[in-house]
Parts: C-alpha cells; structure tokens; sequence
C-alpha cells in the first residue's frame, strides 16, 4: 500500500503490502495449513526482555546492570527525543544519551535505580552535554560558549495549550518535514524515533544499509544547516504534515509486524510503538485517515496471538483460533472504521481498516463476507492504485468467485512485471494453482517465492507447501 | 539566518503576476524587518553570461542555461528558521505559477 519510500517510478512495495497482502494471499477455507498472516514473536523465537529473565538477586550490579538495559530498549528514544529538544541538535543528543546511560551503568549499581528512570537520564544527558561544551570551550570563545549554554532549555517542561506533550511526536513532526526527501523522513524517523538501525530500515525499504545510512546522514545535515525546527508544525500546517506521519507511523507498524529478515517474524515493541503514535495523533488531530491508520492497525493487532503455534509456525487466517483474537482490539478498531467510514470520502487506510473489519467479525472463516471485501477493495485501487492491491484484489476475488478466477488476475499482474520480486504474490501463485490441481504450476510458484523469502517461519511453511505437492 | 530567494517563472507567464502585486508584497515584507534585500530582473534576453578560463574572458548572450522557467528576482530574507522563511516564500506573489528555491546563506570560510 503507502510506500513511504515511492520516489522511483518503480512499484510501490514495502513491508506495509506485506500487511495487506498477508492474510488474502494465503487464506484458503478449504485446505488446512495454507499460509496465514505472519505470528507474532512468541516464546523461543526471540530472546525475552530483559524483564522477564530471572534477575540475579543477589548481585546489585547485575540487578542495576539489567534495570538500566531495560530502560535503555524501553525508553531510550523518548529519552533522546527530550534531548533533541532540550538540546536543539540531533547530534548533540546522540552524544548525551550515550553519556547519560554510561553514567547510569556506572552510577545506579552503586546508588540504586533512581525511582524515575527517564527524568534521571535526561538531566544526565543535559549536564553532560553542556559539560562537553564547555571542555571544548577552549577551542570557541567564551561568549559562543555561554550563548550555546543559555540556548539549552530549561528541563522543567513548559505548558502551552497548543504544544504536544510527547517529545517523540515533536520529533516525528520533525523528521517527517515535507522539506526533507520523502524516503529520508521515513529513514529518519525509523532511525533516530524509533531506534531501528539502519539494517533494519535498509531491509524494509529493499535498499543497501549504505544507501539509507547517507540519506540519513544528509537529511541531519539538511536540519542543521538549513534550520529546519524541532517544532510541532502550526495548527494551520497540521493537517498538510499529517499524511508524511501517517506513511512513516505504518511503515513503523510493519517492520514490526513481519520483520523483512531473519528467524523472528514480528518485533512486538514496535507495533505498540505504532499504534502509541497512532494513538496520539487520533487525540491531536482526529481526521479520518489518522482515525482509519489506528482502526487498521488495531484490527491487525488484534489477531497475534493467533498466528503463531506454539513452536512459532505460521497458521492460517481461516485456521486461526478465533478466540485468540483480542476482542477489545477488534471493538475499538471496528468503532474507528465506522467514524473513519463516515467522512465524505474514505481514504485507503480507512479502507484498508474495513476490509480488516470485515474479516474480525466473521466468527468463522467461511463466514467471511468476502463479497463485501472485494468492494471495498475495488474502492482502495482506486483511492490507492497498485500491483500489491491488485494483487490483494485478485486473492479475495479468487474466495468469491473460486480459484481459476484470481489465477487469470494474478498472472495478468505478473505478466506486467512489476510483482516479479514480490515473494506474496507468487506465493499466492502457489496457492491457487495447488487448489486448481496444477501441480507442476504450483511447485514452480512456490519455489521462486522460497527463493525470494527471508523470514523463518514463512520459509518452514512454504517447504512444507512444496513438500505437500510431491506427495 | 539569513535566505535567499531565487524566484523562477517562465516569461510567458510574468503577465500573471502584475507589477503593482510585486510592489504590495515587497512593501510589507520590508516593513516587517524580514527582508534584507529584494529585486526584479529584466528578462533573460538582456542577460550577458561570463565565463573566464585560463585568463581569457568569454562572453554568452543570454542567461547561464536555457530552462523553460528563468530567474526572474530574489529576496534576501532574515528568519529564524526555515519554516518561516518557507512561510515567506510561499507568498511571494510568482510563486503560484513558477517556483521559488530558498537556500540558506553561508558565512565564508575566515582563513
């Protein structure tokens, strides 16, 4: 769908189609063990939180040693965020974090673990980096030196009625600046409020860890020398700055719903991360797509804990234990679709949000309105025209109208081109050809989609896929 | 900091953008304190480009590349930041049917 990084006139394609596609491509009311919509982490796929291991009580240091690195993966972009702020420089931030955790690693094992963690780290950060200012101060006159000081604000934060009170979403404003390159801000944002590195970001955008670690660089280097502020845009440029958030908030999402690489297939933190942010935004400004973004990402969350087995395989949106499914999540998300729905005109992550609806409330897969489904997705090519919604289409056209049906659009779609990398659409291939009974067809499809998947659990399913059809 | 306002237009288009709008602007962007400096160009057909290498001075009639939109002004603006200076930009009165680059000014190097 949003391809936060579309700059090139190639498709648009990133982890957030994976999102979409996922649960159409592979569903298959009839045959179990069809591929489903990517599990969550669950116990043994990745290593548990800090929190959860048993800590060495009789050890401070240790103790001291963990708190600290629990509050480093928990809070340290919001801490960088305040320091962004406080300090006015992305750099200058980085420097201080660094300083205000090495200093909580030497300080809190022998002092204790200060009772707000996060307040503690930020005043850390802001006298060590107006101590590193003035260290350097013989190399600067002393009249830059104090008025760089002075220019540091006040920690004790300032109440005004229209200023937001996360750090973080001041930030995300900043690094979704219209002046920046549309993939920069999204790099950016990924980078420095979120914390991913750059392989990470380099592997959802399907770009060399190179590349993306210079468009970072560049779009720092762009806010430092043109003056670009760490401010909140004015209520009357809010609503402009609103969609660049929106395509960063979900591309965010989906890094941590599917990972693109490697042996875990979601990264949990950040699709709370996401749906925070989402949260926040829907308070600030409630516009219909900032409501639609939430209710879509609500309803996708909603089915976690169904779509691993207990040993982390993939199961099947039609042979997810439905009871699993988080039902305050799917309520919420199905309330904000309707207020999403009810604006003049529906946005494609307001449309996106209803197809994910409509699948949270069929208590069973052959339930699933499916007619209904590809309505709305003939709305969202329209609103939102491209190969991975076509795709998408083509697959719940296939649960309407049967399988020979959505093979004839899918292979249209290929044969234009631009999915030929997509492993979900050939995966998808796979699956409808499996069920017409063209075997060789269907071996050929999932083998090019093994070739071009790089999740775990996904590569299990598709082998056993394939395994399947030699029988 | 200070911005310079590089206003783009194609001359076939300057007849949208009267003279006496120009002046309005202009009046009230000085009298805000922001502008430092501002002008208006004859078109490009006046222009001369110079060019010197290995001492010898040549000279091109016309303006340094032919693009459908030219430079057609400037306004040196002092702002403090950029999305204030993207704010005065934006009304310049030719920047509804041309383009105006705004690029920050730099100090040159001491030494």
């Amino acid at each position: 769908m949003e391809n936060a990084a579309a700059t090139a006139a190639g498709p648009r394609r990133s982890s957030a189609d994976d999102v979409l596609t996922a649960p159409e491509a592979w569903c298959n009311s009839s045959a179990p063990g069809t591929p489903a919509d990517t599990p969550p982490a669950v116990h043994g796929i990745r290593p548990a939180p800090a929190a959860a291991r048993p800590m060495v009580t009789d050890d401070p240091t240790a103790t001291a040693r963990a708190a600290a690195e629990a509050v480093y993966r928990a809070e340290s972009r919001r801490v960088f965020a305040t320091l962004v702020r406080l300090l006015g420089d992305f750099d200058l931030a980085e420097e201080a974090l660094a300083d205000a955790f090495r200093a909580a690693l030497e300080q809190w094992p022998r002092d204790g673990v200060p009772a707000n963690p996060r307040a503690w780290l930020v005043s850390a950060g802001r006298f060590k980096a107006i101590d590193g200012i003035r260290r350097r101060a013989r190399f600067v006159a002393m009249a830059d030196v104090e008025e760089q000081v002075e220019a540091i604000a006040d920690d004790t934060p300032q109440r005004d009625a229209d200023e937001i009170e996360d750090d973080r979403l001041r930030l995300v404003f900043t690094c979704c600046h219209p002046a920046l390159a549309p993939d920069a801000r999204v790099a950016l944002t990924l980078r420095e409020v979120c914390g991913l590195t750059t392989e990470e970001i380099a592997q959802a955008f399907l770009s060399a860890p190179p590349t993306l670690a210079q468009r970072i660089v560049r779009a720092k280097a762009k806010i430092r020398d043109a003056r670009i502020p760490y401010q909140v845009p004015t209520p009357a440029e809010l609503p402009e700055r609103l969609d660049s958030v929106l395509r960063v908030i979900y591309l965010v999402f989906n890094e941590g719903y599917s990972a693109s690489s490697g042996a875990s297939v979601t990264r949990l933190d950040l699709s709370s991360e996401a749906i925070r942010l989402g949260r926040l935004l829907v308070e600030l400004l409630p516009e219909p797509e900032a409501i639609g973004l939430l209710a879509l990402m609500l309803l996708q969350e909603s089915r976690r804990a169904a779509r691993a087995s207990a040993d982390g395989d993939l199961v099947l949106l039609a042979d997810q234990d439905r009871s699993l499914w988080n039902r305050a999540q799917i309520e919420e998300g199905s309330a904000l679709v309707q207020r999403a729905l009810a604006s003049r005109s529906a946005g494609p992550y307001a449309l996106q949000a209803a197809i994910a609806a409509l699948h949270a409330g069929a208590a069973t897969a052959e339930a699933t309105d499916w007619r209904e489904i590809v309505g709305l997705y003939d709305l969202l090519v329209r609103a939102e025209p491209s190969p991975v919604v076509e795709l998408n289409r083509a697959v719940a056209v296939a649960m309407r109208d049967g399988p020979a049906a959505g093979l004839a659009l899918v292979d249209v779609l290929l044969a234009r081109g631009d999915l030929d990398d997509y492993r979900l659409a050939h995966a998808a291939r796979a699956d409808l050809c499996r069920r017409l009974g063209e075997t060789a067809q269907a071996r050929a499809s999932y083998e090019r989609a093994l070739a071009l998947t790089r999740q775990e659990p996904e590569r299990r399913f598709l082998e056993r896929r394939l395994a399947g059809l030699r029988r | 900091m200070k911005y310079l306002c590089l206003v783009y237009m194609a001359e076939a288009v300057r007849d949208a953008v009267p003279d006496r709008e120009c002046r309005a602007f202009g009046e009230s962007l000085r009298s805000s304190g922001r502008q430092l400096a501002a002008e208006a160009l004859q078109g490009v057909d006046t222009a001369t480009t110079v060019r010197v290498r290995s001492g010898k001075v040549s000279l091109t009639d016309g303006p340094f590349a032919e693009t459908k939109e030219q430079l057609a002004g400037f306004y040196l603006l002092d702002a403090p930041d950029l999305d204030e200076a993207l704010r005065l930009a934006a009304q310049i009165p030719p920047a509804r049917v041309g383009a105006v680059e705004v690029r920050p000014v730099r100090e040159l190097a001491a030494d």
